[in-house]
């Protein structure tokens, strides 16, 4: 229980925080603000890699099938809302 | 050196946290992402640091290096070829991905584990529950979106909500016994297994029109799911991150339920299709009443006009007319025009869908108007033009207190001097309920494609010069 409490403080400060900044978010980049939050929620990748290296054999495999996955997420969703950024322009 | 990796995976967390912070503004935006991309690419370099990984020899980081090529290679090609019209569809894709990531992380790790103490057992359990939920209901979502196997409309049938009950109450039975004996595999594959299921019966009854919400909501699970992933591994910075996530996802679930008015729980269950209306009610209200008009006159209009505002709805997106909608904006100011875009946050398929679909269209973001923001300036428009929109422009929200959509905010195009509605026909839109709006004085309807009927009218002012 002594090591819950810790992470728990974490994630509800970090649910503030998250509160906070993402209703700035204007309406207008909403579906950019989807995709670049999933990318970084892709951040279970570094989960997959330590599943990869371990000494378990299933757990190596489905560890490599997470990194997969969580590599489309990651990769996918930054270049998708890079590429989506682009076209929001100011014209003069 | 296990300091050393968390202090680096403190600084990502702060760059994912700047990251967000630049979508606040399209200036900015681009800067955001690359921040968020510099933050990933450090905590993964960090990770290579650890020592379970750094002990493990040759063979696993020939594995670690043909995942990460693998995967990079098919997120590359997805997000670089997928046309831009089909956005819903990839983030879909994207939210199933990250759900099923944690599913199987978490997985992963109870395998490998001697006797894991129950808190680890507890976030198992969720990570596995709520990443197949997330890993199924995306891809149930994508292929709606798609129109593959399943219909746009919600799939019901009776005793749905019972059967639903009762899986969940099976996966909690099968959590419960994860925790209870997690040296045995058995039960999380069952849990994987039935959440799965559940998953799958929960999207179905979502409509087309809902699923703006569906996809939002979905997005929060998948970063929960990580969230729970990083209780399962002791690790912050999958818990700062998730939770970041998921409070992003409910934040827009919640504008997108504002914008019907409708309540999460009435999304979720597709009530909305209960509502049905008969046909004596629309011809009760369109008869004799609906003005058709063509090219040549909604030029007219035109012509006398100071300001025009263009109303885009999914049916844009389905015509893919965005193009031909900017070339008559730039026309029409091109000839002293005003003309901005009225955009409702529920119109599309997703949240923020009319405003990539024009933005890929080169379509100044300035002239992307917010409802709020614009509706107070229909009374001063001349012509408004609505292109494959219905229900978020139907005055009965606003006056008839007995309708399935009462009290949800609607663009007021009905107050503009003339309403030009672009359509194919008078069918109702998903609400399935008649548009007085159709009917109206002041609104002709020009029946045709999005795009044929756009080019047309560019034809038709041409013209009138």
């Amino acid at each position: 229980m002594d090591a819950l409490i810790p992470l728990l403080t974490i994630f509800m400060l970090a649910v503030f925080v998250g509160f906070e900044i993402i209703t700035k978010v204007p309406p207008l980049l909403h579906t950019p603000l989807m995709s670049g939050s999933n990318a970084i929620s892709g951040i279970t990748i570094i989960g997959a890699m330590l599943s990869v290296a371990s000494s378990s054999e299933t757990t190596t495999i489905l560890g490599f099938l997470a990194l997969v996955i969580a590599t489309i997420n990651v990769v996918g969703g930054f270049l998708v809302t890079h590429r989506m950024l682009g076209m929001f322009r100011k014209k003069d | 050196m296990d300091s050393v990796i968390n202090l680096i995976y403190l600084a990502a967390s702060v760059l994912f946290i700047l990251g967000i912070r630049g979508l606040t503004h399209p200036r900015t935006a681009v800067r955001g992402n690359l921040l968020g991309a510099t933050g990933m690419l450090l905590a993964v370099v960090a990770t290579l640091l650890d020592q379970e990984i750094l002990g493990s020899g040759g063979q696993a980081f020939g594995l670690l290096l043909g995942g990460v090529v693998l995967g990079a290679a098919i997120g590359a090609t997805l997000a670089l070829r997928i046309e831009l019209t089909a956005m819903p569809e990839m983030v879909a894709l994207l939210n199933a991905f990250g759900g099923g990531a944690s599913a199987l992380v978490a997985g992963a790790v109870l395998v490998g584990a001697t006797d894991p103490p129950a808190q680890t057992a507890v976030a198992t359990v969720a990570s596995g529950l709520i990443g197949s939920v997330t890993f199924w209901g995306s891809l149930v979502a994508f292929d709606k979106l798609r129109g593959l196997l399943l219909p746009d409309r919600p799939v019901l049938f009776p005793g749905q909500q019972a059967l639903n009950g009762l899986l969940a109450l099976a996966a909690l039975g099968c959590g419960v016994m994860v925790v209870s004996e997690p040296g045995s595999i058995a039960f999380y594959a069952g849990l994987v297994g039935i959440a799965s299921v559940l998953g799958i019966l929960l999207t179905i009854p979502i409509g087309g029109a809902d699923m703006p919400v569906a996809i939002a909501l979905l997005n929060s699970y998948s970063g929960l799911a990580a969230a729970s992933t990083g209780f399962v591994l002791n690790n912050n910075i999958l818990i700062i991150t998730g939770s970041l996530v998921g409070a992003s996802g409910l934040i827009l679930t919640r504008i997108m339920c504002k914008a019907m008015n409708r309540s999460l729980i009435n999304v979720l269950v597709g009530a909305i299709a209960e509502a049905s209306v008969s046909k004596s009610d629309a011809d009760a209200i369109y008869a004799g009443r609906v003005k058709s008009t063509s090219a040549e006159e909604v030029a007219m209009l035109f012509d006398g006009a100071r300001r025009a505002v263009i109303v885009p709805g999914y049916g844009l997106a389905v015509s893919q007319a965005q193009h031909q909608v900017r070339d008559l904006a730039n026309l029409l100011e091109s000839r002293g025009v005003e003309v901005e875009y009225a955009i409702h946050p529920v119109a599309g398929r997703m949240p923020g869908h009319m405003n990539v679909l024009l933005a890929e269209a080169d379509v100044d973001y300035d002239k992307l108007k917010e409802m709020d923001a614009i509706n107070p300036s229909f009374e001063q428009t001349d012509v408004s033009l609505v292109i494959g929109a219905n229900d978020i422009v139907n005055p009965d929200a606003r006056t008839d207190p007995g309708s399935p959509i009462a009290g949800m905010p609607i663009l007021n195009v009905d107050q503009s001097r003339t309403v030009v509605v672009i359509k194919r026909s008078l069918s109702p839109g998903f609400a399935g309920i008649p548009n007085p709006l159709f009917a109206a004085d002041n609104t002709l309807m020009f029946f045709g494609d999005g795009k044929q009927a756009v080019l047309d009218l560019i034809a038709a002012v041409k013209e009138a010069d």
